[in-house]
């Protein structure tokens, strides 16, 4: 055994805990011997106008029970005032779509809005998953082109990626009884198609690319623009990107 | 008399043998360290393959333009060419086998997702066509008047 | 149908649509359980590795008790596992980058280590009665018979040279205990340290602070236990003789009792001053998190806090347990009102860690299940709680039958 696999089988035996991150796990693709596909995911805000059919493709493809308030991907309502009290919402996760202005219930009179924005959310399929670091049996984890997945065989349902993951995607199915959450539609986006939620987006504020394809319109958006990602002080790099990113997105 | 001082030992062993056995019977011989390494990549391989597998329902507007032509043609011409069909008329799955007809959605609140007026001008909302539903024929399916496949100009 | 949690939350304000409070009583019970077990384990190790002679007595029943506390802690995870038949996969396919696998084999490793510890404790007992009972008669005694021939794991030797040798191992094993039994407890509180998505859980003193209120945890219930265990024994052998007049306290059990609450008060304060820092610390440096951290702290938790955790479970105590002349009663009481205070740190943690939202607008109220409606509401409710804490005493119970409790007549 050279010194070098020692001093790794060491580090990932003895001590597990945070330490493989320093191993050096991306030395085939610095390489340049493989550039395998990796999925991002670019949602623009200005363009999501709150109607909720992602939400609803959603559901009904990835059979999350339609009436439960849990989902996979769901749209944020945020209301600003003029005297800068912020009202936020998303009600079924905006399944039936946004049909009053009543943020939180409250009815808000048109001259008094500063400003009013829908806000997409779903898996952010980070590069450093903490919801897969946290899990005790490698039940989750992350497939070669980024995507984190939930292996419903093997969750034992202790709910510790649901308490780990920042952004709150996670649930627990309730009919399988295991962590749930969004996978970028992977049995669609593995044939060639493109997750359901973009698909049923009439306005394009959904889009699926692969960072790696420097061809791909949305890699090049990501690329070229400016664009912002959720709560980046947590480290976890996620792969889903924003346009008409706000400070008041939570 | 050999020492008596290892008994406990050999039990905690026994044990730990048993779980090691549990290990090659329970645990299926793809489960191990993936692309990712260690701790993102601790996984069962065939798991992929699992999700891979996982049925499709919604087919998108080209699954359905070969058959339905003149429907996909007038609707491609309308302001709602932007919709895909099963936004509407629900998933295809494996239509025309199963099922054999889709329903259409015609309620009021699906086309209200859009069409009802929001005042948020940072949002494209703001520019759609839109109306107070408490005011605009409340109780009235929108499609009684509205031809959802070309919705300009040609209102009852 | 509905999600797990969907029963027994209540949301406020903006909270994103998954979140509920996923981790309920159970997780408040587990930390709790294995809390007791290390503190029970450090009491009886400070006779044997600090040659505390006057917990001679206490050291053998809190090993015991320990023991007790110890096949029971799992049981709250179990309970809490949406797939508890799964639970052993921990073991099989040990993801060690997480604190909850490593936990499992930290808790194993302990297992054994005090399982060996009250072998070499009571080996000489085994032996004496497997002796005894070769040749008894009846079936219960040829049971008894069995498990202590069974527990000699065929090592009779119990001459002075080997008893001698025994008490030197037992020495390192509680030597070595110690350490594993703050490990163990440490891991715990790193579980909920580690979580860096939870405002208030994400600290690096979370892992001291549980081992020192685990101390306190566990010495208490110990000391607790023994008083109404000697009590009993006291009223079983007065009902037998219908002599000796009553006592109103104890002459050499109170003895114990007092230098033991030493001990008591001593991590009680330790546990108190880093929880103390920990707060001031957050509201020193107000990041982002503090404006409704502070919100959940001195408003909405604040009678759990304030009143319920530091008030009634460590400041009344406290005055009660160094105040001079302490009585058996006020020990009882002391004791029991630490316990309660324990619980409402870890309930504070676990529910307070999820009474507000990810989105830091918005909160989460824990409506706690009472009268069960189905099995889930059972388990995450106050009868599971009450079936969690009542199973340590039903295994003492029964090992009680077999390893007597008390020092031998």
């Amino acid at each position: 055994m050279s010194r070098r696999d020692f001093l790794k089988t060491g580090l990932m035996v003895g001590a597990g805990l945070g330490l493989s991150s320093i191993l050096g796990k991306d030395i085939l693709s610095s390489a340049g011997i493989i550039t395998p596909k990796r999925w991002v995911f670019l949602v623009d805000t200005f363009k999501c106008v709150g109607c909720g059919l992602c939400v609803r493709a959603c559901k009904l493809e990835n059979e999350i029970p339609y009436d439960v308030p849990v989902t996979r991907t769901w749209v944020e309502r945020y209301v600003v005032k003029k005297d800068g009290t912020v009202l936020a919402d998303s009600p079924y996760g905006g399944r039936d779509g946004y049909l009053i202005n009543n943020p939180q219930g409250i009815v808000v009179p048109q001259e008094d809005i500063a400003k009013a924005f829908f806000v997409p959310k779903l898996c952010n399929q980070c590069t450093n998953p903490p919801c897969v670091q946290v899990c005790p049996v490698g039940a989750t984890y992350q497939t070669n082109d980024g995507v984190v997945l939930v292996d419903r065989k093997w969750c034992i349902g202790c709910g510790y990626c649901i308490m780990a993951c920042p952004y709150g995607v996670r649930f627990f199915h309730p009919v399988h009884k295991v962590a749930e959450k969004c996978n970028f539609c992977y049995h669609r986006i593995t044939k060639g198609m493109k997750p359901a939620c973009e698909d049923a987006c009439p306005f394009g504020a959904r889009h699926i690319g692969d960072i790696n394809d420097p061809a791909h319109p949305v890699a090049d958006i990501i690329k070229t623009q400016r664009v912002s990602v959720l709560k980046d002080e947590f480290g976890t790099k996620p792969s889903v990107y924003y346009l008409g990113y706000d400070s008041l997105i939570r | 008399m050999k020492s008596h001082l290892l008994r406990p030992l050999y039990v905690v062993v026994a044990l730990v043998a048993i779980i090691f056995i549990a290990r090659v019977i329970v645990v299926p011989s793809d489960f191990g360290v993936g692309e990712k390494g260690y701790m993102y990549g601790w996984h069962r391989k065939a798991n992929e393959d699992e999700w891979k597998a996982f049925k499709v329902k919604f087919k998108n507007r080209d699954f359905c333009k070969d058959c339905h032509v003149s429907e996909y043609d007038s609707v491609m011409k309308s302001p709602h060419s932007i919709i895909n069909c099963e936004n509407c008329h629900g998933p295809a799955y494996e239509h025309p086998e199963e099922p054999p007809k889709l329903i259409i959605n015609k309620e009021r609140e699906h086309c209200l997702r859009c069409h009802s007026r929001l005042p948020y001008k940072q949002t494209e909302r703001a520019d759609i066509k839109g109306i107070i539903p408490d005011n605009h024929n409340p109780d009235i399916e929108c499609v009684s008047c509205h031809n959802p496949h070309s919705p300009k100009g040609d209102a009852l | 149908m509905e999600v797990h949690g969907e029963l027994w939350t209540l949301k406020e304000l903006f909270v994103y649509p998954n979140e509920y409070i996923y981790w309920a009583l159970q997780i408040v019970m587990y930390p709790l359980m294995t809390g007791l077990v290390a503190g029970a384990f450090v009491l009886s190790s400070l006779y044997h590795v600090f040659d505390r002679k006057e917990l001679k007595e206490m050291s053998r029943f809190s090993l015991i008790f320990s023991y007790a506390l110890l096949l029971a802690a799992p049981m709250p995870l179990l309970f809490h596992l949406l797939q508890p038949l799964r639970g052993f996969y921990v073991f099989l396919t040990p993801h060690f980058t997480s604190a909850i696998a490593a936990f499992g084999v930290v808790f194993f490793s302990y297992a054994g280590l005090v399982a060996s510890e009250i072998w070499f404790v009571e080996r000489r007992f085994f032996v004496q009665s497997a002796q005894r009972l070769r040749n008894a008669s009846g079936i219960a005694n040829k049971v008894k018979g069995f498990i202590y021939r069974a527990w000699s794991l065929g090592a009779y030797d119990i001459s002075e040279e080997a008893l001698r040798k025994d008490g030197k191992v037992i020495r390192v094993l509680a030597g070595i205990g110690v350490p594993v039994a703050c490990f163990l407890h440490g891991y715990a509180g790193f579980i909920f340290g580690s979580v860096k998505a939870n405002a208030l859980w994400m600290t690096p003193l979370m892992p001291v602070i549980f081992i020192m209120s685990a101390i306190v945890s566990g010495i208490a219930l110990c000391m607790l236990t023994y008083i109404i265990v000697l009590e009993i024994n006291r009223l079983k052998s007065k009902r037998m003789k219908k002599l000796l007049p009553l006592e109103e306290s104890g002459g050499v059990e109170m003895d114990i009792i007092k230098m033991t609450s030493k001990y008591l008060v001593f991590f009680m304060v330790i546990a108190v001053t880093l929880e103390f820092l920990d707060l001031v610390f957050r509201g020193y440096t107000a990041v982002k998190h503090w404006d409704i951290l502070r919100t959940v702290i001195y408003e909405r938790d604040f009678f759990n806090i304030f009143i319920l955790q530091y008030g009634i479970g460590n400041l009344i105590p406290l005055v009660m347990l160094i105040m001079p002349g302490l009585t058996k009663r006020r020990a009882i009481i002391a004791l029991i009102l630490i316990l309660i205070g324990v619980f409402m740190m870890r309930w504070n943690v676990v529910v307070g860690g999820q009474s507000f939202s990810l989105t830091l607008s918005g909160y989460m109220h824990y409506k706690i299940p009472i009268i069960p409606q189905n099995f889930e509401t059972y388990k995450e409710g106050i009868i599971g709680a009450l079936t969690i804490i009542s199973l340590p005493f039903i295994f003492l119970w029964i090992l009680s039958k077999v390893i007597p409790l008390t020092k031998e007549e």
